[in-house]
């Protein structure tokens, strides 16, 4: 069996670990755009403020592609897939694959603005951005993010204390709008502003000249450095030009084949089924990629793993404050503080989401009851809903769990 | 494979197991001294109801989420025990997002926590088993 892998991150090292779970011997040749060994992409800003280091940060051991017995080309960007032959086009040569793997993750979209195209700006989504990044800041640097999201908040924290100054802009009203809620947004922003990041939110950037900024309300913000990171866009291109099925991301089925037949995808490139919303979305999470990868690995091995269980999930901190959320925020809302802000949301009967910010302790007990749909009546929730733990599941399921092999 | 499993059935809440856990990972040779003025941060943590208590810590799982979601892979299988590499870790705790048991602990030293099973210390068998006093705990194969 020859397997082809395009990408290098965490979907593709899933599906080098899924494959060999069941196919010690097939051919694995992985092709990946960037000159590095795996690396953990959500690292870089720990990167930059120095709480790991680029030989702590590969995410597998040196040996990994040895003891798999994975062939790699780096530097090596795909071109194109021919599905019909089973070929995949790269520097000027063409290889052949019996299954095929494409896990070629996102790229940052720039929203199109008045003179940005006539400016240089950075963007934050790869370990070379970092390095970028690192190398053209200084004491003296005034830094504007646009963007006040995952990504732009832990640019922000990386590069604290090293320039002089950090404003951060978002047209929505909060930050980290996508994974919170208005309240617990709050708390968060009230937390960085006492590190002097400042915040122009419901604003956006109408026009750019080199330093300076105008903002809707003719606010101008001057800067030295401009970091763009509003988001991401999945990289569909070269499954959508093999006449692959592609919306906002790739579609794949629940096993991770693509609607091309042997073609498999994952990571942040493809959509997911959000169990906690029924809806196909993109999921561009690690823990996903991996799982997908690794299940879709499984597949082309000849195996027979699923899917079933995606669901948005995060688990960030800024500056010392722990946030994790998991799930959708629609539903019954139970709101319970202990120790910082909590919410828990519940859906037909089950937990469906919650939020929690300060105190994280054993989140992942709420989290298993959204996975699993786990009945709330079948628990003691009063007790749940102050602390998580396992004292509020009935005495079969404690044992089951505390006395078999799980 | 060896695991520690607990029975709530013995359990009489007394705590010696996370004290034990605490002394073992100190790596001192003297419980007293290890532990005097300190706040025990054990890996193993008994659960109190009123009725029961029992003791939780890292199950070892066959498929472990906390290692396919840990984002640094720092969190790795050795032997099929779950192992913790405190070098990598960031102390992002996704592995306490996903952990379905609540058995990673936060550390305030900037990385998480988990029972290793005592491999790495100078206990060499869970610490938490030897030291109970009513076997509420065992460490066998199931």
């Amino acid at each position: 069996m020859k397997y082809i892998i395009i990408g290098n991150s965490t979907a593709a090292v899933g599906a080098v670990e899924g494959i060999r779970s069941i196919d010690k011997k097939g051919d694995i040749d992985l092709f990946s755009s960037e000159e590095y060994h795996t690396y953990s992409r959500p690292l870089i800003s720990y990167l930059l403020c120095g709480k790991t280091d680029m030989e702590k940060m590969k995410y597998r051991p040196d040996d990994f592609y040895v003891k798999n017995n994975v062939k790699t080309h780096f530097s090596l960007p795909v071109e194109k897939i021919d599905a019909l032959n089973k070929t995949i086009y790269a520097g000027g040569e063409t290889f052949s694959y019996d299954k095929l793997m494409v896990a070629c993750g996102s790229r940052p979209f720039i929203p199109p603005a008045e003179g940005l195209s006539d400016i240089n700006y950075y963007t934050f989504g790869s370990l070379n951005d970092a390095l970028k990044l690192q190398d053209n800041i200084n004491k003296e640097s005034k830094v504007l993010i646009v963007g006040a999201g995952l990504i732009g908040l832990k640019c922000a924290e990386g590069i604290f204390g090293k320039v002089k100054s950090i404003t951060i802009v978002d047209m929505t009203d909060r930050v980290l709008s996508s994974v919170l809620d208005k309240e617990a947004s709050d708390i968060v922003k009230e937390h960085l502003k006492k590190y002097d990041f400042n915040f122009y939110l419901s604003r956006f950037v109408k026009k750019y000249s080199p330093n300076t900024a105008t903002l809707d309300d003719d606010t101008v913000i001057p800067f030295d450095v401009l970091i763009i990171a509003v988001g991401v866009r999945p990289n569909i291109e070269l499954v959508k030009d093999a006449a692959g099925k592609t919306e906002r991301g790739i579609w794949v089925d629940e096993r991770g084949e693509t609607s091309l037949k042997d073609v498999y995808a994952a990571g942040d490139c493809v959509m997911s089924y959000d169990i906690t919303t029924d809806s196909e979305r993109i999921l561009a999470l690690l823990p996903n990629a991996y799982s997908g990868g690794y299940n879709a690995g499984v597949n082309m091995a000849g195996g027979n793993e699923k899917n079933d269980c995606c669901m948005p999930m995060n688990s960030i901190g800024f500056m010392g404050l722990h946030i994790i959320t998991a799930g959708s925020l629609v539903g019954q809302k139970i709101i319970d503080y202990n120790g910082g802000y909590k919410k828990l949301v519940v859906k037909d009967g089950c937990l469906n989401g919650f939020i929690l910010v300060g105190n994280v302790e054993r989140a992942g007990i709420y989290t298993r009851l959204i996975r699993e749909k786990i009945p709330l009546i079948s628990l003691d929730f009063d007790k749940l809903k102050i602390h998580p733990c396992l004292a509020s599941f009935n005495e079969n399921e404690r044992q089951r769990i505390l006395g078999e092999e799980v | 494979m060896k695991r520690v499993y607990a029975d709530e059935k013995w359990c009489l809440g007394c705590k010696l197991c996370e004290y034990n856990c605490a002394f073992a990972n100190t790596n001192q040779p003297d419980m007293a001294v290890a532990l005097k003025n300190t706040e025990i941060v054990p890996r193993i943590k008994v659960e109190e109801t009123g009725k029961i208590n029992f003791a939780v810590s890292c199950r070892h799982c066959k498929n472990p989420i906390c290692i396919q979601s840990c984002i640094t892979g720092a969190l790795y299988k050795e032997n099929g025990v779950v192992m913790m590499d405190k070098n990598k870790c960031v102390n992002c705790l996704t592995c306490v997002l996903v952990c379905p048991y609540g058995a990673i602990v936060e550390d305030s030293g900037g990385s998480v926590f988990k029972c290793e099973l005592c491999i790495k210390n100078i206990c060499k068998e869970p610490a938490c088993v030897k030291g109970c006093p009513n076997k509420a705990l065992l460490f066998e194969e199931r």
